[in-house]
């Protein structure tokens, strides 16, 4: 008996693989007896596919620092090993030069490529199911008028087993939700091209949605707080970190330049997102910032006043007070060398930081917004703290914006740690941080793996 | 006091802790290589090396570096006989004033340590805290390079038997 339970089990089990095997192959799409011309492309068509290109950040991942644009190469680290990002020039033998158009769609919409591979969802075509059949086609016409460049893609480093593309075939089976974007009718045109800008092309939530255990975003907590390259993208709904709720104002400034007074300066993964999207027209930043501005904070009008004026009156309080001068000891800090982490920090924080980091002179190139009004200092976790601090902040090639030098190599890790819990107590009401020690540690282990993989 | 090794000797200073250690290297020390430039960590004028890394003096506070070695351009050797890298940049010409130069040494000097033999992008990518006014930034790269080129054949020299 048991054994015919058994042995019905394996019936089963091996069945449903072999139908999950045979609905994982897709068929190839026959290459194109020749790459499109480029007048074959409306200049309307091009141009629309460039704004929606630097929306989509598709220069950030497929080309490689120095290399040429759009040819690939970069690498992108996951939890699961090390993926490249693919040449997506028009080269009939490396690129995608051979592809017809249904092809590049189907690559968009369900992560296939043209001959049936399967992608790695490193690729967001979570997000990219939902562009239009107009923004896939000029999409398409832009890639297929940039210079070819014969770059051969590299093979994935991915642990044991999902080094199998069945692996990949498998992940789209559980999560990938397909396209069309759906209008919400109750909303106005302009939210909903926000919301459709934001969840198709410009995959706002790779980052800041949270991820389950394989990788997938969690649907249930959309724009919740996510990670990517080794920063963490804040919550953009309810569980903001922003003390000042934004506006779509603040949020139109932030995207359009970069820099939003209440907020502070975009940095790490966000700006290149930032200096892409300079392309963008109008239109479609205020419609970003209309849909996220809606996310955010509380819905009543009089409570979002009444938190941005508790939190402007508590940051400016907080803000070290140096008059006219260079930091005195009347001023600021305790004295350094004690043994408690915290006057430590304050030291530090006086001796490093307070230099620019105060409400007093002006400075040559810009005032810093007052700590205490920043996100990167009320998040749940210090790692982008711990990352400005290693790194600094430097604008993007052709950006204005300020710079704020890094401390790695004149801070050790522990004096990081030092001045993260100071800062935390002194400009946030939020909780003090927990395992600093560990964040600060990790962080500067990845840059020295960055650092000697150069 | 603060104890402080600058150039493998030990100091001890009696200094508020959060001043900068530029300030205490020029002032107190009397070791006047690193320059004062912006105070802001924007132009490497000031730059010395902490253990192996190039950091800016003027904001980093004293009392962080004690206990670690400070190295600055008096450290790499004299003007009768220069370093490595002080030489290539003296044969190369790479000053015209001059303000930016030690810092671009000791940048130098930690990416040939980290990196014997760097590409132009490394080069360029190491260099690029530092900024020059006089414009002298290809003299600049070349002295890298002869530098780079002048330690390895040096290490080379050394390890042939005799």
């Amino acid at each position: 008996m048991i054994w015919r339970v058994l042995a019905g089990f394996m019936l089963v089990l091996i069945l449903a693989f072999v139908g999950f095997y045979a609905w994982s192959i897709r068929p190839e799409i026959p290459a194109l007896a020749e790459t499109p011309a480029p007048s074959s492309f409306s200049p309307d068509q091009i141009k629309r596919g460039a704004q929606l290109a630097s929306l989509g950040d598709c220069t950030t991942c497929h080309t490689t620092r120095n290399g040429r644009p759009y040819a690939g190469g970069l690498p992108v680290p996951t939890p699961f090993g090390t993926l490249y990002a693919s040449n997506i020039t028009p080269d009939r033998e490396t690129g995608i030069g051979a592809w017809p158009e249904d092809a590049f769609r189907r690559a968009l919409r369900e992560g296939v490529g043209r001959k049936g591979t399967h992608y790695y969802p490193a690729f967001p075509y979570d997000h990219f199911t939902f562009g239009s059949d107009d923004d896939i086609a000029a999409i398409y016409a832009f890639l297929m008028t940039r210079e070819p460049v014969r770059q051969l893609n590299r093979t994935p480093d991915l642990i044991f087993p999902l080094d199998s593309r069945l692996f990949a075939a498998g992940w789209q089976l559980l999560f990938l939700h397909k396209g069309p974007y759906e209008a919400d009718a109750s909303k106005d045109p302009d939210w909903n091209r926000g919301a459709y800008l934001a969840d198709s092309v410009g995959h706002c939530g790779a980052c800041h949605t949270p991820r389950n255990f394989l990788g997938a975003e969690e649907r249930g907590d959309r724009f919740g707080g996510g990670t990517g390259e080794n920063w963490t993208g804040p919550a953009l709904n309810q569980s903001s970190p922003a003390p000042v709720p934004w506006t779509a104002d603040q949020l139109y400034a932030y995207l359009r330049h970069g820099f939003a007074d209440q907020h502070g300066t975009a940095a790490g993964p966000m700006q290149p997102v930032v200096s892409n999207m300079q392309k963008l027209p109008d239109e479609d930043v205020r419609a970003l910032a209309a849909y996220f501005a809606s996310l955010e904070g509380p819905q009543e009008a009089a409570a979002r006043e009444r938190q941005a004026k508790d939190a402007v009156e508590f940051a400016q309080q907080r803000e070290v007070k140096v008059a006219g001068g260079p930091a005195t000891n009347a001023t600021i800090g305790s004295g350094g060398n004690s043994d408690d982490a915290n006057s430590d920090g304050a030291a530090i924080f006086a001796g490093a930081c307070a230099t620019c980091h105060h409400d007093g002179r002006a400075l040559p190139a810009s005032r810093p917004t007052p700590i205490g009004l920043s996100s990167v200092v009320n998040e749940p976790t210090p790692t982008n703290f711990v990352q400005i601090v290693l790194n600094g902040i430097h604008p993007q090639p052709g950006m204005r914006g300020p710079l704020m030098p890094g401390f790695a190599g004149a801070l050790t890790n522990q004096q990081i740690a030092a001045v993260a819990s100071y800062v935390r107590g002194q400009f946030s009401k939020q909780p003090a941080w927990q395992n600093v020690d560990k964040a600060v540690s990790s962080a500067t282990r990845q840059q020295a793996s960055a650092e000697s993989a150069q | 006091m603060i104890s402080l090794n600058v150039n493998g000797r030990q100091h001890q200073v009696d200094v508020d802790p959060r001043t900068p250690l530029l300030y205490v290297l020029r002032n107190v020390l009397k070791l006047n290589a690193a320059k004062f430039g912006c105070g802001l960590g924007q132009c490497g004028a000031c730059t010395v090396l902490v253990g192996t890394s190039p950091i800016f003096s003027c904001l980093t506070p004293v009392s962080v570096v004690a206990g670690r070695p400070v190295r600055t351009v008096e450290g790499l050797g004299t003007a009768d006989s220069p370093g490595p890298v002080q030489k290539a940049f003296i044969e190369e010409q790479s000053a015209q004033c001059g303000y930016c130069i030690p810092g671009m040494i000791m940048r130098t000097q930690a990416l040939l340590e980290r990196n014997p033999s760097p590409t132009e992008t490394q080069i360029r990518a190491a260099l690029e805290p530092n900024l020059c006014r006089c414009g002298t930034h290809m003299r600049i790269l070349r002295a890298a390079r002869r530098a780079a080129k002048s330690m390895t054949a040096g290490a080379q020299q050394q390890r042939r038997p005799t």
